[in-house]
């Protein structure tokens, strides 16, 4: 039972650092503000979900599991928030995406192209 | 395991920091920091448990609290016209090549 324990956990706590290395290569590495933010929309909710349940299976006392769901709800619920204000707010500032100023620089030429 | 995954919240930490150094535009910043914020509550959870204290984990629902609060608060302080006009240049910088 207890190595059963240890090897569940062990496996959650795995994926989890796999992908909060990951989502940090992602913010380092993506060309563009919306991409990285897509880096660590997954990191924030699937990285840390991993992690608090691989420490769940560890925690002896309930008063820990308790906390630790606390923490996991607290971590689902701001997550996804505050990706969304923050996309919202970049959009709203004039901050296009990067193939979209291409697409319109292309259009323009075009259009200038084409109406002389 | 649970060293292993402190090590991997800290290589994480790093590439965050860096980012939010280098990063071009404010939004790139913030980002950067929210998910700083984000791993420092992994990593108290994570240390209270190798320690042997899991009453660290007060400090980390604070944490995340307060995260959440000041990346509201900074995202609310960037509707403002003073940072309007940090966006829009470096759009432009980035147009010219």
């Amino acid at each position: 039972m207890d190595i059963t324990i240890t090897i569940s956990s062990g496996f959650f706590l795995l994926i989890g650092s796999f992908l909060c290395v990951s989502g940090g290569i992602g913010l380092l590495r993506f060309p563009d503000f919306y991409t990285r933010m897509h880096a660590v929309g997954v990191t924030d909710t699937l990285g840390a979900g991993m992690i608090l349940i691989g420490l769940m299976i560890l925690s002896t006392d309930f008063l820990v599991f308790a906390k630790l769901v606390m923490v996991l709800l607290l971590t689902l619920l701001i997550g996804p928030t505050t990706s969304h204000v923050l996309a919202k707010a970049a959009f709203h500032n004039g901050l296009m995406p990067k193939g979209l100023n291409t697409l319109e620089q292309n259009n323009n030429k075009e259009t200038n192209s084409s109406n002389p | 395991m649970l060293i292993a995954a402190t090590l991997a919240i800290f290589v994480a930490m790093i590439l965050a920091i860096i980012r939010g150094i280098a990063g071009p535009t404010l939004y790139d910043r913030i980002l950067a920091v929210n998910m700083f914020g984000t791993k420092t509550v992994l990593l108290i959870s994570l240390l209270g448990f190798i320690m042997g204290r899991p009453e660290f984990l007060d400090i980390a629902i604070v944490y995340a609290l307060i995260n959440f609060i000041s990346v509201i608060g900074v995202l609310r302080y960037s509707d403002t016209n003073q940072f309007k006009h940090t966006p829009t240049n470096n759009e432009s910088a980035e147009k010219e090549p």
